[in-house]
């Protein structure tokens, strides 16, 4: 029901709340799919701009928007920003892929391990006939062109994952680039979102950068098999995202900002992530904080999850999600719970 | 005023209407002064931290903290000369063209079409350059020119598509009605004496308009292409969907740039930390400054030539 | 005799190098509107202006919100702009000399030169960090800072255009001061002033780079201009950097409205004053 009347109705004073929202581009798809879902479902207009992990964050701290999203976790600088008053909740699993534009390959999937991965977003290898790439695809014809490196233009939770991974992975990275969500990148176009980012790689022929795994598969963009840390090239697949969540068990009192790059375990997808809501402990304004908790509630009921591996999400474990649930019952508004 | 003329009330009227317009004439500074006041404000804590060094270190770097302008002012600078450097010959020609040699009745028409240009949001050019401008650019005008003149350092590298060059090319055309808009302006304020005596003389058309008639109107000319660089300063859409994002110098116009403009329209969102918050600030002041400064420039240039002339209900 | 045939041939040479640079100059706008026709008009139906977005990467939908959005930021904006873009001028061509009037004339034209990104990024601070919350009006006002300027100097200008016998000879009939000044600027200027204005409305109607960071954009109808709304220009930056081909579509059929919109008004606005002019002899 999407016309133009039932969209005025939901304007009118007998429409219920609602809230703003801001933050990654890695779960647009899926929050995208749940808010639209959730506003015929329930009339409440939960409206999400994707402006990249960084501006969720910022426009949290700042308290422009209702709750941030962010693929990246909050530093200790930015959660003394909001003094504390702040829960990170996971909401679903993704994995950061490296997509490439290479036509001459054909069917053929490219493989690399870490140190090249690196290496390429260093800056050091900047044609695709590179003997080393070619060590590793003995099957495939390389061809004889540039290698262009796309990375994100904005501050990022998919970079967060990807230079976190890559930061694990090779001492030179860590020392001469970091982690954070936006970085100083040795190379490469900078595109603006997951969105700007896949087009880039779609328009330019020679070029691999990383987004999340669901605007590769939506867009048809051919994925990299990397090297885990058990010396396996895996998928990035729904199960291998799960895997690489099961490495890192969570406790009672967590606070959710852990990190699943680089994950133990054969079947594991190397740079997998949580996505986390950032929701205030302690609200302000309770009829908001209950219309955001009643969302977040109906989120972890299994109608959403399978929304969300429908689109190529993995759906939170099953302990994870009790952890969540239990969380959401601690939500204050003015220092008392939410109704 | 003869008091028989006076009517009752007049005082009341006249306080009204003076206090009206007088109320809408102060807002105009009063909303610069917000402006000046809200840039300077943001931007102070990167101004004490950095200091003017800002404007000439290179390093963008939010993780550790630490922001140079340096290629952002030099990659708004390179994009608008470039610009310029393509645009003001064609503009020139067309302006001198269209006062001077045109058919009389094609003259209107055609100054009218080349200003529609200027109606062009800056988005739709962004959408038009990535989809149609960058895949040709891309596939035969760039590597002709990596093939015959890429022994230059310009012409060497990668061939990415946004590039420096493209974004250059898409201001070129934007600016292009503005130079030559004004450009027309400035020659038509021109007394036809200057151009009959250099005929007169002996001048060929094309000589009397460059000896006599082009010089007369040198400074605005100058003032129109002043006019047009301001403006290539200050785009924002087009170029960022244009130009790469990639914040660093590159001696090849095939590689990606960044301006002051775009780099406010990617990360202001999103500045996490207050000191990078504030950098964003301190561009958009640096910004403002150096756009008001040249169109300060420019508007003088081009009063001195077309004095007195009414422009009429064009608002440039 | 040589030397004339060189010069003379000089003189042709650049004459028709001066028509190719015609050529080239018109080149580009019939370029861009042929592609966006060619690639905007097929999607152009009552469903594209009537239907709400659909989720990422879905198919179907339209931009009714957008239409809307620009509609109300941009209405807003002109209720803003349009009043205290007439006063100032009204004021800087009837107390030409005034202190006032040199100030604001100067201000009006450093406003009109700032780069919009710079407007929008003051919009922000002034508004948005201050409300805690994004909305279509603090893009409404960013907009108005706009077109201010504009509408100034338009009025402004036209007004200086009528000749001082008019109002000497309101006056003389006793028209109080004020009487005479609004009584000048309905009869005679307002036309000039009208197509001054619908060309300041079609240049704020495109800007995205002011909206970028007040208005934000939403996937829902708003009519609330207290809140995030969509605009027209926001959906063909969004969508035309986006992936999915989808969207790419819709950018395309938006950015063809808005540039129909945009170049009619200015067409309009110009022709108006074309006629106006020739009639004047």
């Amino acid at each position: 029901m999407r016309s133009l009347l039932f969209a005025f109705l939901m304007t009118t004073p007998l429409a219920a709340q609602s809230l703003t929202g801001a933050g990654a581009t890695f779960p647009y798809p899926i929050y995208s799919k749940w808010f639209d879902a959730y506003a015929r479902k329930t009339r409440v207009q939960i409206n999400y701009q994707s402006i990249g992990s960084g501006g969720g964050i910022r426009q949290f701290v700042q308290g422009t928007v209702d709750f941030g999203a962010t693929d990246g976790p909050m530093s200790e600088i930015q959660l003394a920003a909001v003094k504390g008053n702040v829960v990170h909740l996971p909401t679903v699993l993704g994995a950061v892929v490296l997509s490439y534009n290479l036509p001459s390959l054909g069917a053929g999937r490219l493989k690399l391990n870490a140190p090249l991965i690196a290496d390429i977003f260093l800056g050091k290898i900047t044609r695709w006939d590179h003997p080393r790439i070619a060590a590793l695809n003995p099957g495939l014809t390389l061809p004889k062109t540039d290698l262009i490196v796309v990375h994100r233009s904005d501050g990022s939770g998919t970079t967060f994952v990807f230079v976190d991974y890559l930061s694990k992975v090779s001492p030179e990275w860590r020392s001469r680039v970091g982690s954070a969500t936006s970085v100083s990148w040795p190379t490469g176009l900078g595109g603006k979102g997951n969105e700007g980012v896949t087009q880039q790689i779609k328009q330019l022929e020679g070029s691999i950068g990383y987004v999340e795994l669901v605007y590769a598969l939506s867009n048809q963009l051919p994925v990299v098999l990397v090297r885990n840390s058990a010396g396996q090239f895996v998928e990035p697949s729904l199960e291998a995202v799960t895997a690489a969540a099961a490495g890192t068990k969570l406790g009672k009192d967590t606070d959710f900002r852990v990190s699943i790059t680089d994950a133990v375990g054969p079947k594991s997808y190397p740079i997998a992530s949580y996505t986390w809501l950032l929701v205030k402990a302690d609200t302000p304004d309770a009829a908001k904080g209950k219309v955001l908790r009643d969302f977040l509630a109906w989120m972890l009921t299994a109608e959403a999850q399978q929304m969300a591996s429908g689109l190529g999400y993995a759906p939170l474990p099953g302990d994870v999600a009790a952890l969540v649930r239990e969380r959401l019952k601690t939500l204050k508004a003015g220092g008392k719970p939410l109704a | 005023m003869p008091d028989a003329v006076r009517l009752r009330g007049r005082s009341w009227g006249d306080l009204v209407f003076r206090g009206a317009v007088t109320l809408g004439a102060l807002a105009v500074p009063v909303l610069m002064g917000f402006l000046v006041y809200e840039l300077w404000v943001g931007a102070r804590l990167a101004v004490e931290r950095f200091g003017v060094g800002f404007l000439v270190t290179s390093v963008w770097d939010p993780v550790a903290g630490q922001f140079g302008a340096f290629p952002l002012i030099f990659g708004t600078l390179l994009s608008s000369l470039l610009a310029l450097l393509i645009a003001v010959p064609l503009s020139l020609g067309v302006a001198i063209f269209l006062t001077e040699f045109a058919p009389e009745r094609i003259r209107g028409p055609i100054a009218f079409v080349i200003e529609l240009l200027a109606a062009i949001p800056s988005v739709v050019y962004g959408l038009w350059g990535v989809f149609v401008l960058i895949p040709v650019l891309k596939s035969s005008i760039f590597p002709f020119l990596r093939d015959t003149l890429g022994f230059l350092p310009l012409f060497k590298g990668p061939i990415y598509g946004p590039s420096m060059l493209s974004a250059a090319i898409i201001l070129a055309i934007m600016v292009m009605p503005y130079i030559m808009s004004v450009s027309r302006e400035v020659l038509l304020a021109v007394p036809p004496s200057q151009r009959e005596a250099a005929l007169a003389l002996g001048a060929t058309r094309w000589e009397a308009v460059v000896s006599a008639v082009v010089p007369y109107a040198r400074s605005g000319i100058i003032g129109a292409i002043i006019l047009g660089l301001g403006r290539a300063l200050g785009e924002t859409m087009a170029v960022t969907m244009l130009i790469g994002n990639r914040n660093e110098i590159a001696a090849s116009l095939f590689a990606p740039g960044y301006t002051m403009a775009a780099v406010i329209a990617n990360e202001f969102t999103e500045a996490a930390t207050d000191i990078h918050y504030s950098a964003l600030t301190y561009v958009a002041l640096a910004l403002f400054l150096v756009t008001v400064v040249v169109n300060a420039a420019a508007r003088l240039l081009i009063w001195r030539v077309s004095r007195g002339r009414p422009t009429g209900g064009r608002a440039l | 005799m040589n030397r004339q045939r060189l010069r003379r041939g000089i003189s042709n040479l650049m004459v028709a190098a001066m028509g190719v640079a015609v050529v080239l100059a018109v080149l580009p706008l019939l370029l861009i509107l042929g592609t966006l026709v060619v690639k905007g008009a097929g999607s152009i139906n009552l469903d594209f202006f009537l239907k709400m977005p659909v989720p990422a990467g879905e198919t179907g939908g339209g931009v009714a919100n957008a239409v809307v959005g620009t509609l109300l930021i941009v209405g807003a904006a002109c209720l803003i702009g349009i009043p205290i873009g007439m006063a100032a001028g009204i004021y800087c061509a009837e107390y030409q000399g005034s202190r006032l009037a040199l100030i604001t004339r100067f201000v009006a034209d450093v406003l009109n030169g700032t780069p919009s990104i710079v407007v929008g990024v003051v919009a922000w601070t002034l508004i948005v960090a201050r409300q805690k919350h994004f909305s279509g009006l603090a893009g409404s006002v960013a907009l108005a800072m706009l077109m201010i300027p504009m509408v100034m100097r338009t009025t402004e200008e036209l007004i200086k255009l009528v000749p001082n016998s008019l109002r000497e000879a309101a006056l003389a009939l006793g028209y109080p001061r004020w009487r005479t000044s609004l009584a000048i600027v309905v009869r005679t200027t307002l036309p000039g002033i009208v197509t001054g204005v619908l060309l300041a409305t079609a240049r704020i109607a495109g800007e995205t780079a002011p909206l970028l960071f007040t208005a934000l954009g939403s996937q829902f109808m708003g009519t609330n201009l207290n809140q995030p709304m969509a605009a027209l220009p926001l959906t063909v930056f969004t969508y035309a950097t986006g992936p999915y081909e989808e969207w790419h579509r819709l950018a395309w059929a938006t950015a063809l409205v808005l540039i129909v919109v945009v170049l009619l008004l200015s067409v309009v606005a110009r022709l108006a004053t074309r006629q106006r002019f020739e009639r004047r002899g």
